[in-house]
């Protein structure tokens, strides 16, 4: 490996890309997403900004296939060619759940992971394999412990472990940092940096911390129900329409 | 069942077993609450305890409807018609028309009324009034068979669904993204529960049933933090309850189900305590 590839290790690999085509979204006649497409590569970290109502949600939900579309979604090699269905994994904005419920860490990635039910224990590999999953989130420590007992950027690791199983290709985190001190989002968002790079999955990270975006995002695309502008932070940030959509943020 | 008696006689040398009706009450106590109180557990992590409330009283309507249509055996329209009352109530709540409490407050009393309505015609009311507080020291060794399969059959299907269902009781998002049909689970859940209800119900009681669902999963609840604690705190309280609640009511001459439901209530405020002195 001479240096070029070195330091090329950690750029775009471009071996494998997410295309979204001409991707439109209606609702009792009202389009919530037109005509969107965009690029996501494997081993970049792609930021997904947008004004309120830009149709960002409509968007993770097309990808998560929860909700019907026009348009393509193509997971392709480098040569073009179709690498199957897109596996995706999806860390939600929001996770509202009962905290009194007696349920613990590993009761939950279990049920998840198998069926023997989880008042008869977990049995030896399948523990093995949630460790495996919860180490990946820097999570190992809160296999035992109860749900509800957890803080917000604990429980985003577990949900960050629950993502990453099976490994996908496209990881979507909906502002991951929502409801996270500001020390915690830079760990979460080195931790997933370091994923996207060991395990070369492509990321979409919806967010509105400009911060964040000029820190971690490789590429970043300006959604209002349709793309508005794309390419790295610099460039979108510089375009006209990034200055009429979000006037009052310096750049 | 002589011999099964030869077994308790030998086991549980107690002056309260002299009895063959106190054997068969005990054998019931420990077929029928294991099941209630694990269905208990999801019951309350999935904030059912209204719904399956609502259900207990359902089964004077049921009764009544099944003497109306001249079904001779009281067990086989309590079920039926269990199972019928859970799923329209769980199509209605789908169906958003009210709040869900509204609903199902809605449905619980027009069971009541339809069940005496249909109950008191010429005043024979009487006859029927063991269903409201139950009767466990009239089971025979029929019943206690059906109780035995039902545990059985009950405690497989539990097992079957009770990861999906405990997802779903976390995050009905998360389920949806794991490929979980959480609105078919939980019909099947509500199902579930409308069968072991209905088959519990005539030696428990309309007034008491849900106290036996309910009490011993809210108890366990107070002091665990993992779901197999949870289910194995919750059937331990739920059979204490039963075998205490049957031996009070033989030494004080008085209803056995009252008994039980005081039991596990009793239980229920210790766990509370025991959490309050755990927290501070």
């Amino acid at each position: 490996m001479n240096l070029n590839e070195i330091l090329h290790h950690h750029q775009p690999c471009r071996l494998c890309r997410i295309s979204v085509e001409d991707v439109s979204v209606t609702r009792e006649g009202e389009a919530l997403l037109s005509h969107v497409s965009l690029h996501m590569h494997c081993g970049r970290l792609t930021a997904l900004v947008g004004p309120n109502g830009a149709g960002k949600t409509t968007l993770i939900r097309a990808l998560l296939g929860q909700t019907p579309y026009t348009g393509r979604v193509r997971h392709q090699d480098a040569q073009g060619r179709h690498l199957g269905n897109i596996r995706t994994g999806y860390v939600p904005q929001h996770f509202p759940f009962d905290r009194q419920m007696p349920v613990t860490v590993e009761d939950l990635m279990a049920g998840v992971l198998s069926r023997r039910p989880v008042w008869l224990g977990v049995s030896a590999p399948v523990r093995a394999h949630i460790r495996e999953q919860l180490t990946l989130a820097h999570g190992e420590a809160l296999l035992k412990r109860r749900l509800g007992a957890l803080s917000g950027g604990e429980l985003q690791r577990v949900l960050l472990a629950l993502a990453l199983d099976p490994l996908p290709d496209l990881l979507i985190l909906d502002e991951p940092v929502s409801g996270v001190d500001q020390n915690g989002q830079g760990m979460f968002l080195e931790l997933v940096e370091e994923l996207v790079h060991s395990h070369h999955l492509a990321v979409l990270l919806v967010t509105h911390d400009w911060a964040l975006v000029r820190q971690y995002a490789d590429d970043v695309v300006l959604l209002d129900k349709t793309v508005r502008a794309d390419g790295s932070p610099e460039e979108v940030f510089a375009s006209d329409a990034f200055s009429e959509l979000f006037p009052a943020v310096r750049r | 069942m002589e011999t099964i008696y030869r077994v308790m006689d030998a086991l549980l040398p107690f002056e309260f077993l002299r009895f063959s009706f106190m054997k068969n009450a005990l054998l019931a106590m420990l077929l029928l609450t294991p099941l209630l109180s694990l269905l208990g557990t999801m019951a309350v992590n999935q904030r059912m305890a209204f719904f399956s409330d609502a259900l207990g009283h359902s089964a004077l309507a049921g009764v009544g409807i099944g003497v109306l249509l001249g079904v001779r055996d009281v067990t086989l329209s309590l079920v039926v018609f269990g199972v019928l009352y859970a799923l329209i109530v769980c199509v209605v709540n789908h169906s958003g028309a009210a709040t869900k409490d509204t609903t199902i407050s809605v449905f619980s009393s027009m069971g009541i009324a339809l069940g005496l309505f249909l109950l008191s015609r010429d005043g024979r009311f009487s006859s029927y009034s063991s269903l409201l507080t139950g009767d466990i020291l009239s089971i025979g060794a029929n019943d206690l068979l059906w109780l035995a399969v039902s545990l059985v059959v009950g405690v497989g299907l539990w097992a079957w669904m009770y990861n999906r269902l405990l997802i779903s009781a976390v995050s009905p998002e998360l389920a949806e993204s794991r490929g979980i049909h959480s609105r078919r689970l939980e019909y099947l859940f509500a199902v579930l529960i409308a069968v072991a209800v209905m088959l519990s119900i005539r030696w428990v009681g309309v007034l008491l049933i849900n106290a036996l669902l309910i009490l011993p999963a809210a108890a366990a609840r107070n002091v665990c933090k993992s779901a197999a604690q949870h289910a194995l705190l919750s059937v331990i309280f739920g059979v204490a309850s039963g075998v205490a609640g049957l031996v009070l009511s033989y030494a004080f001459n008085t209803g056995v189900g009252a008994a039980v439901v005081l039991c596990a209530g009793a239980i229920y405020f210790v766990t509370l305590l025991v959490r309050r002195l755990a927290t501070h």
